[in-house]
């Protein structure tokens, strides 16, 4: 572990990849090293159509060359590593992987991002893939002539329920507020659909079957009453978590843990910054999390050149 | 024709399977479609590929009427989420899973049926 790299970035998401694009043309050694899938939630995107400059394209797409700019200019790429410990507050940072491996830099991006939320009740694990999904595109077909319910009230809940209609001959979305947090004509468009019922002010509160999903428990929020509702299929669009449990106690966050940053994403911590849906923040998407990767690469050149200034008087000096 | 654009090997015919489940003692195969829900597994087998010498790791495109042969197999009864995931040792169905897994649950299986 010799080798201190200029910048660390934690995360290969829209934001981390950005980063590391930034850093490593300007000639920044960088490492990325990344938990899951290169990409982040890019790839869980069917369909980008709102990235300007890029007709209609997948999020993989974009990932993908994404990565190849990073590693074209240089960037180190580790993905599906596991980080255990950080530690951030001395000038030269450091992380341990669960491998053992250990890693150095003068500066570190945090780029985490968010995952879905899952509802964490009984049977959810058990029913993941028979019967319980997260992705309408993928899976639709296998609900073809099925009844199911879709858990959610915001925009993909909304959306993603309309589509399922081209497939499931009833589906009932279950929220529990008495309202959407979903634009208007999402909200219309799924009350205009026959197929679609409402179970407002209610949630589910476990998935039943045997070998496969046969009812859900539902419990209404207002009265109380709980009872099993039978589906052959469940998808959940509850919104999404920052992935921020492990970085807790480092730098500040908020009540809801995304980390706080300043306008130049500065963290609380010196040397480190953060970019992307893990920040606090109200929009999130591809190109926001590209700005604040962007933002945070050049912030944290100027702070490694910082870094290394000091340094260089140091061994000028004379004691 | 190749449908799948990964870093792994596509089997394109059930008889190239077949073969494959045969020929080799410990084989992983990855049956889906170029979508969020198995692009995670395609890039942990790659990177899985580099560290386990004792298995063989392919994909196989879902949409092509070749991979029958996986969703007919009696381990992917009930499977309603894509990536079916097979593994065999010796010829035959060892474990399947549907939808996708994360590196960790990958493992897991690989140790429990294949060895470290
Ligand atoms: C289904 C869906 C559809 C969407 N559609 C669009 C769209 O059409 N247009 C649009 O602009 N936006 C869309 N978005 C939003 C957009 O994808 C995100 O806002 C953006 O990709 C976030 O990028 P990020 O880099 O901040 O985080 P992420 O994409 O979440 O990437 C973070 C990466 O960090 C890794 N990681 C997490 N914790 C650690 C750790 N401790 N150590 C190392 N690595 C870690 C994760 O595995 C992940 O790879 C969509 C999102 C979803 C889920």
């Amino acid at each position: 572990m010799d080798e201190i790299f200029d910048v660390m970035i934690i995360g290969a998401g829209a934001a981390g990849l950005t980063a590391g694009i930034y850093t490593s043309r300007g000639k920044l050694s960088t490492l990325i090293l990344n938990e899951g899938a290169i990409g982040g939630q890019m790839v869980l995107t069917n369909e980008v159509a709102n990235y300007p400059g890029v007709e209609k394209t997948t999020g993989y797409h974009i990932a993908s060359v994404m990565k190849k700019q990073a590693k074209d200019f240089g960037c180190k790429i580790k993905s599906n590593i596991k980080i255990d410990e950080y530690h951030l507050t001395e000038p030269v940072k450091k992380v341990k992987l669960a491998d053992g491996r250990e890693f150095r830099a003068y500066s570190v991006i945090m780029a985490p991002g968010g995952r879905p939320r899952s509802l964490n009740i009984p049977g959810e694990d058990k029913f993941k893939g028979t019967g319980i999904s997260y992705c309408a595109t993928c899976d639709g077909e296998f609900f073809t002539d099925k009844e199911i319910v879709v858990v959610g009230g915001g925009n993909s809940a909304l959306e993603e329920a309309v589509a399922l209609t081209n497939f499931a001959t009833k589906v009932t979305i279950v929220h529990q507020f008495d309202h959407f947090q979903a634009f208007e004509h999402a909200v219309e468009e799924a009350r205009n659909n026959p197929r679609i019922e409402f179970v407002m002010e209610s949630s589910l509160t476990a998935f039943r079957g045997d070998q496969k999903l046969e009812a859900v428990t539902i419990k209404n929020l207002k009265t109380g009453e709980t009872y099993d509702y039978p589906v052959q299929g469940a998808f959940i669009f509850i919104g999404y978590l920052p992935n921020t449990e492990s970085l807790r106690g480092l730098v500040d966050m908020n009540s809801a843990g995304e980390i706080i940053v300043s306008p130049s994403m500065q963290t609380s911590e010196e040397g480190v910054f953060a970019a992307g849906d893990s920040i606090v923040k109200r929009y999130r998407q591809i190109t926001t999390a590209v700005a604040d990767g962007t933002i945070a690469a050049l912030s944290a050149a100027e702070h490694v050149a910082g870094v290394k200034k000091k340094l260089q008087e140091a061994v000028l000096t004379p004691a | 024709m190749a449908m799948l654009q990964t870093g792994l090997q596509e089997i394109e015919t059930a008889e190239e399977l077949k073969n494959v489940i045969n020929e080799y003692e410990n084989v992983m195969v990855c049956c889906g479609r170029m979508g969020p829900m198995c692009i995670p597994v395609y890039e942990a087998m790659e990177e899985l590929e580099e560290e386990r010498e004792n298995v063989k790791f392919f994909t196989m495109a879902f949409d092509s009427p070749e991979s029958d042969i996986i969703k007919g197999d009696p381990a992917c009864a009930g499977f309603m989420g894509l990536p079916f995931t097979m593994y065999y040792k010796n010829g035959k169905t060892a474990h399947a899973t549907s939808s996708i897994q994360s590196m960790d649950q990958i493992k897991t299986v690989l140790d429990e049926k294949f060895g470290k």
